[in-house]
């Protein structure tokens, strides 16, 4: 038998040459006359190791680190293959303290598999969710879903079971189930690694959903800056298919499902849910106002469940192992984990799952490494580019929905970036209205001028800082007006890092530090 | 429908379009008032005799919810919803006016008057000049040198009226009277959010779009973006003398 | 930019084009009009409007305006301008003296469709009771006379049976040889409004229109039948809705002369009429006729709008009886979302039909032979009536040839365009001692008249116009008239000054007048329309605001029954041959208004500079035509250049143009065929022939001149 080696094909591992690495080990086990078994498997999401090269030994798979092409041949002489030591060597993976801490719910699978193989899938405990669905039928899987405490992963934290009892609840035919990949966040990756490395967890979560709620179709909506991904899902889809996971008999049940990939064309605002429909539907992709709600009125017209990928790929482990389960990790009213995406100013990003509750210092200095740069943290951006900053001042806050909300800042999808001293808060603050003003749908008037105006009022403070304080107070007024006059929350949070990064850092606008009383009756 | 059409007034805009249902009563400013169920907020107040500012909302095309200038308070709802999306809820409690109202509107206005041409402020008639005089708007403190749509070229290919992008406000009511009035479709929002413009057809000259000119646009516009050539000074000269 | 100037007055009236009658406010500044805004609460358009009446107002004061009274003595003599009192006198004495040569029935008189009910009225009166005859006609003869025809003999009355706004509670909408997004643009926007909302689009048409397809609106069924074979694919439709059991028996018993059905239904059972047989020779797929019938005949609300393509044909009659039959067969009448409606297409037409300005019948289309309706109108108007039926406009043209009929006063019309067979109307005008013609310009006619009374348009007068759907509405005086005199203060005149002596206060005086004999307007005035803003005949004791929709309970007939007619398919004797294989059908533009009368002098020129000719590119390919290339188009009676375009819309051996250009001569084509029960013209159906107009070797385009005009 020979030995199976394992290269990641997730996007940051391609674009950092596994591919050239995969086609190198191929060609020097020919020439060398050792044979191997290469398997390309889904990223184990610590970005700062790949190339992650991996070998099954009797005593687990050891793996090998940032390796390239050229360290090919002094693998072979190394004897990989049979777990020999080598500078990049890091033992076996699966006891890395980066991994061994983590608590993978929905991430379980992560570099263990063949993302495209059904079997890989199955013996990691796939499809177990759907097929308990089944017996339970449709109420109890809603209800199973509503006891997890499960709450919308794309950012808005909206109690799945809520959403799920609603839709189920309607009459109209015929109901769809929506996954709202356009992950659109800088600095995040959860829904990418989710898709590229487990597609048919994916495929299995929305076919449970639509079951309980009664939808007999489901869409994907992909955005196109990621072509792997969708390369990946166009094939689990099709042979999910023909081995009858999708199609007119669910795994060989009455319940009929499938699936359809859409891709999107380049617009942040099609991460909001009714702009998604909008441009699901062909039309331009602009925000809809509410009621009704898409639960009772959406895609078409129809009841529709609309889901971020990871709330979609986190349900069949809560229908398998139950709401009990999954509902005992987290803390107050954040059950469950939480897939974090750590980027920016790291020494080993990546993705760290984790029960709500965890410090935010454990994540950037432990998970994270610290610095890349070992320059201090200065700020620390949660939840996307409309995310609020934290100082270093916070770090020792718990990560969950309601802390966070407490501080003027969002958990979002998860994503943190990390700045060390050298950032230009004024210079964040502007591009936070710049990324508004650029991704802004331009149906409203506080998001369409405001995010323009916004950008103008930090101009001028940074060209001319003797009139900072006007600018300030004009610029508040605008915050003010965005957030509760916009339509959607990407005007609305707009002023979430602009608010945070002048009340945390008023000297790089150069402002005065306002006296500690007042900072606090700055609150909303 | 054909009763809902009906119930327009030429002296009065709802804001939204009259609907059949059943009577849902409800309280604005203090004021009783009962509508058909399925009519907005915005409707209810006008009937109410509250005058709510608005913009991109008028009774003869569905609500759009995008200027921002209709927003009101509603007893247990939180934030400021746009009155004419809102449908009405029986016992609901609205509030049209309140200072916290007022500043926001006035917030709205002025942004878009900071992407208005300046010279075309003082004696201007148009609905748009109206609500910025019923909110009291005048002045915008976002200077002169931002980025704004002045000096973008006058589409006078159509001999009976011109589009004047400077002074188009986004609220969509011309695409929407293109599509629901007239059924033509030959109007588009084209790019997206401070570049969005209005254009006809294939980002053509009106005269040689689907335009067929029947004026809908024109009359539902409420900056004068869209305007009769007509009502220019100059305009309606024959050879002759005209009729006194 | 400078700043828009805005509008000091504001009058809210009825626009002067076609017959869905909106309602504009009509706004001035320092005297002159400068916008015409819809009226939201206009019942006819709820402040929606089309190019022509929101934009093309200014032939109101084009130069070429008639500003003064002309007259000569013969018509090769030129103009000389005169005063209304001499021009009136002038006019007076020349048409007494033709009835001195040649008999009391020599002359006649045409009114206009585009003037009010008011003038409508007293033209009608001026030739009965002041001419002594009933040679008295109107321009429905060329359009809808059908109508009247047909619906009346089937229904009991022919006017369309619901309000514009019934047609949102229909389910399923037939459109039969109508182009509502063109010629009735804002009825057709409210018809694509109800499609988007799910009903279902049903189209008889020869060519694909923008009714049959445009955004968000397309016909479920398009039947492009040939031009001519109307009534051969009506009753296949009725065959498949007999034959497959699918008529509203319930109704028809209850509500209609259950023999006449029978006799009807054994007609159409016919094999000639299965649509097997019947399709190909309309050049139809059968299955389509099926799912058309069908689908009518399902509903639930079922709801037919029909225009010219229904009646300009030599069976145009027949034709609307076959619409007639169909609705009450399935049961598609006395209420909402349902009905038989006639496109009617002049702004006041119907009001034309409806005020006697028919040879035949007087006000409320009762026959001049009853002796009781003539007794209360010779009571009326103080004076004695000639019992015997007039002379229609076709039969004044022909007996202008033929020798008896030498005069005539035509209000606002303009026949040697609009009429067929230019050339037949050119000899009979040539033929005439003495035309009075009253009119805004002068025109093709006037070049045949001896006196040019200006006219006034819808903007400077007042009086009332009734709409395709029954409305009267109040035309209110937004400017002086330019000449000085409303048409109707004109018409009075001339009364006068033939021996008539009469007097109005105003327009809502004619208006009662009339009111008081005409039971159908008898509860109309002034007043009432000022209250309630319009209303739809019958305005009387029962309805004194109106009736929306007609036939609720009983069918205006003797019995209170609909009755079914026999509707044999004849094949019109207009057919296509070796020398002229093309059907030449016609039709209209959105931005211009019929003779381009007065859109012609306006911007809507820009859009539709001249009249061409559709023809798919098979046909024209065969012939050698280029796209965009000059062609001579010729039939048995005359022939014409106009500029060929290739297209889609037409299927091959069809061609098609409209007639809004004096210059194209269109009707110098059209045939000398017409309807067998009104003489309405069949300007459907010409047989053609297009060739380039550089013809190839051999075929020269001298030879396909009509050697054979009528002189």
């Amino acid at each position: 038998m020979s030995p199976t080696v394992y290269v990641p094909n997730d996007s940051v591992a391609l674009a950092l040459g596994a591919d050239a690495l995969a086609a190198a080990l191929q060609l020097h086990a020919l020439r060398r006359g050792s044979p191997l078994r290469l398997v390309r498997n889904s990223s184990r999401g610590l970005y700062s190791h790949e190339p992650l090269l991996e070998v099954d030994t009797p005593a687990g798979r050891v793996g090998y680190a940032r390796v390239s092409a050229e360290q090919v041949p002094a693998l072979f002489d190394a004897d990989f293959l049979h777990g020999g030591a080598h500078p990049s060597c890091i033992g076996l993976v699966e006891r890395l303290d980066w991994l061994q801490r983590q608590e993978r719910l929905t991430f379980a699978r992560a570099g263990l598999t063949d993302p495209l193989c059904l079997d890989d899938y199955a013996r990691h405990g796939g499809w177990a969710g759907l097929l308990r669905a089944l017996e339970l039928g449709p109420a109890a899987t809603v209800e199973e879903i509503a006891q997890s405490g499960l709450r919308g992963r794309g950012g808005a934290a909206f109690p799945a079971g809520i959403k799920w009892r609603t839709v189920a609840a309607q009459t109209a035919a015929p109901k769809y189930v929506v996954c709202n990949a356009d992950e659109g966040d800088s600095g995040t990756y959860a829904d990418r690694m989710a898709i590229e490395g487990d597609p048919y967890q994916l495929i299995e979560g929305m076919a449970i959903a639509a079951y309980a709620v009664g939808a007999s179709s489901g869409y994907v909506y992909l955005r196109s800056e990621y072509p792997h991904a969708i390369a990946t899902f166009k094939q689990a889809l099709e042979r999910a298919r023909a081995a009858g996971w999708l199609g007119a008999r669910v795994a060989g049940s009455s319940f009929a499902f499938d699936i359809e990939l859409r891709v999107g064309a380049g617009a942040y605002i099609c991460g909001e849910e009714s702009s998604l429909l909008e441009s699901l539907e062909g039309k331009r992709g602009l925000v809809r106002a509410r009621p009704p709600l898409p639960a009772v009125r959406g895609l078409f017209g129809q009841p529709t469940l609309v889901h971020n990928v990871i709330s979609l790929a986190t349900v069949p482990v809560i229908v398998a192992r139950g709401a009990a389960f999954y509902a005992n990790y987290g803390a107050g009213r954040s059950r469950g984990t939480l897939p974090i995406q750590l980027a920016g100013n790291l020494r080993t990003p990546g993705l760290v799952e984790k029960a709500f509750g965890v410090s935010l210092r454990e994540l950037i200095e432990d998970f994270g490494g610290g610095t890349a740069s070992g320059r201090p943290v200065k700020a620390v951006q949660i939840g996307g580019p409309l995310g609020a900053y934290l100082s270093a001042a916070e770090l020792d806050l718990p990560l969950d929905y309601e802390t966070l909300a407490q501080h003027q800042a969002m958990v979002g999808h998860g994503g943190i970036v990390v700045f060390d001293d050298r950032a230009d808060m004024a210079a964040l603050a502007r591009y936070a209205m710049h990324f508004t003003a650029i991704e802004s749908c331009g149906k409203c008037t506080p998001c369409r001028i405001g995010a323009v105006r916004g950008r103008e009022l930090i101009e001028r403070m940074q060209h001319a800082p003797a009139q900072a304080a006007e600018r300030a107070a004009e610029l508040e007024a605008l915050c003010d007006l965005m957030e509760h006059a916009s339509l959607c929350a990407l005007g609305g949070m707009t002023p979430y890092p602009v608010r945070s990064a002048i009340r945390l850092f008023p000297a790089d606008f150069g402002l005065p530090r306002p006296n500690p009383a007042k900072e606090s009756a700055h609150v909303e | 429908m054909w009763s809902e059409l009906r119930r327009l007034k030429a002296d009065t805009d709802y804001g939204t379009p009259p609907r059949d249902g059943a009577p849902v009563a409800l309280e604005i400013d203090g004021v009783a008032v009962t509508v058909p169920a399925g009519s907005s907020v915005l409707l209810a107040a006008t009937e109410a005799g509250s005058q709510v500012p608005k913009l991109c909302a008028c009774d003869t095309l569905e609500p759009f919810g995008s200027c921002r200038v209709c927003l009101v308070e509603i007893e247990g709802k939180r934030g400021y919803p746009a009155s004419c999306t809102t449908p009405v809820e029986a016992g609901m409690v609205v509030r049209t006016a309140t200072p916290r109202l007022q500043a926001l509107r006035r917030g709205v206005l002025e942004l878009y008057l900071s992407d208005f041409p300046a010279d075309e402020i003082a004696g201007g008639w148009s609905e748009f000049h109206q609500t910025l005089e019923q909110v009291g708007v005048r002045s915008h403190p976002y200077g002169h040198n931002g980025a704004s749509h002045a000096g973008a070229p006058v589409d006078q290919s159509n001999p009976y009226f011109l589009f004047d992008p400077a002074k188009c406000i986004v609220c969509s009511r011309c695409v929407r009277a293109c599509e629901e009035i007239q059924g033509t479709f030959a109007l588009a929002l084209q790019g997206r959010g401070f570049d969005t413009q209005v254009v006809a057809g294939q980002n053509q000259p009106f005269f040689e779009s689907d335009c067929v000119s029947c004026g809908a646009c024109v009359q539902s516009c409420p900056s004068q973006a869209l305007v009769e050539k007509s009502l220019f000074d100059g305009a309606n000269d024959h050879a002759t003398a005209t009729a006194t | 930019m400078p700043l828009p100037l805005q509008p000091e007055r504001s009058v809210v009236t009825v626009c002067a084009y076609c017959g869905v009658g909106c309602a504009l406010e009509a706004q001035t500044r320092a005297g002159r009009i400068v916008r015409m805004l819809p009226w939201k609460e206009g019942k006819s358009n709820h402040g929606h409007s089309c190019v022509k009446g929101r934009f093309a107002y200014n032939y109101y004061n084009d130069p070429d305006r008639v500003r003064t009274p002309l007259i000569r003595d013969s018509i090769d003599e030129p103009w000389r301008e005169a005063s209304w009192d001499e021009a009136i006198a002038f006019a007076a004495a020349g048409l007494r003296g033709v009835q001195q040569r040649h008999g009391v029935r020599s002359i006649g008189a045409v009114s206009s469709s585009r003037c009010t009910n008011e003038e409508i009225y007293l033209t009608q009166k001026l030739a009965r009771a002041v001419f002594g005859n009933n040679n008295i006609d109107n321009c429905a003869r060329i359009c809808h006379s059908p109508t009247q025809f047909g619906l009346s003999a089937t229904i009991g009355a022919g006017a369309a049976s619901q309000h514009f706004d019934s047609i949102l509670q229909a389910d399923v909408i037939l459109v039969v040889g109508a182009n509502p997004t063109e010629g009735h643009p804002v009825f057709g926007s409210l018809l694509k409004r109800r499609v988007r909302q799910g009903a279902t689009l049903l189209v008889i048409d020869p060519r694909r229109t923008e009714t049959v397809s445009s955004p968000h609106c397309q016909a479920t069924v398009h039947l492009a039948l040939r031009p001519g074979t109307n009534v051969l694919v009506l009753n296949s439709v009725a065959h498949v809705i007999v034959t497959e059991g699918l008529y509203r028996e319930a109704f028809v018993r209850e509500r209609c002369e259950w023999p006449e059905f029978e006799r009807w239904q054994a007609l159409v059972s016919d094999p000639r009429y299965a649509p097997e047989v019947a399709g190909p020779e309309a050049g139809l797929d059968p299955e389509a006729i099926r799912t058309l019938a069908r689908r009518y005949a399902a509903g639930p609300n079922s709801a037919i709008y029909y225009g010219l393509g229904v009646t300009e044909h030599s069976q145009g009659s027949t034709g609307v009886m076959c619409l007639g039959n169909l609705a009450l067969a399935c049961g598609m009448l006395g209420r909402e979302g349902v009905g038989v409606n006639p496109l009617r297409g002049q702004g006041n037409v119907q009001g034309g039909s409806c005020l006697g300005s028919w040879p035949h019948v007087y006000s409320g289309y009762r026959f001049v032979s009853d002796p009781e309706v003539r007794a209360s109108f010779e009571a009326g108007w103080g004076v004695a009536l000639d019992p015997e039926p007039g002379l229609r406009l076709p039969n004044m043209f022909d007996a202008a040839v033929g020798g008896d009929f030498r005069g005539m006063f035509i209000m606002g019309e303009d026949p040697v365009q609009s009429d067929p067979n230019q050339n037949h109307v050119i000899a009979a005008m040539r033929n005439m001692e003495f035309v009075v013609l009253q009119d805004l310009y002068r025109n093709e006619t006037s070049k045949y008249a001896h006196v040019l009374l200006p006219g006034s348009s819808a903007l400077e007068k007042d009086g009332t116009f009734t709409n395709a759907e029954r409305r009267v509405s109040r035309v209110r005086q937004v400017v002086p008239p330019l000449a000085g005199l409303q048409d109707w203060e004109v018409v009075v005149r001339l009364m006068n000054a033939m021996g008539y002596a009469t007097q109005y206060r105003d327009a809502g005086e004619v208006l009662l007048e009339l009111a008081s004999l005409t039971p159908a307007y008898s509860g109309l005035s002034f007043e009432l329309l000022e209250r309630v803003g319009s209303a739809q005949w019958p305005v009387d004791a029962k309805a004194p605001e109106g009736t929306e929709v007609l036939h609720l309970e009983r069918f205006p007939r003797a019995n209170g029954l609909g009755t079914f007619m026999l509707t044999g398919y004849v094949p019109t004797t207009e057919r296509s041959s070796e020398r002229y294989p093309l059907l030449l059908t016609t039709g209209r533009i959105l931005t211009q208004y019929n003779a381009g009368t007065q859109t012609r002098r306006s911007a809507n020129s820009q859009w539709h500079p001249e009249d061409v000719l559709e023809i798919s590119a098979a046909d024209a390919i065969a012939r050698g035509i280029r796209d965009g290339e000059q062609v001579q188009v010729s039939s048995r009676f005359g022939s014409t250049q106009l500029k060929a375009v290739y297209s889609q819309r037409v299927n091959p051996g069809v061609v098609y143009t409209t007639f809004h250009h004096a210059e194209s001569r269109v009707n110098a084509l059209t045939s000398d065929r017409s309807d067998w029960a009104t003489n309405c013209p069949e300007y459907k159906v010409t047989a053609v022939e297009v060739l380039r107009v550089a013809a190839p070797a051999g075929v020269s385009a001298a030879s396909t001149q009509a050697s054979e005009v009528l002189a």
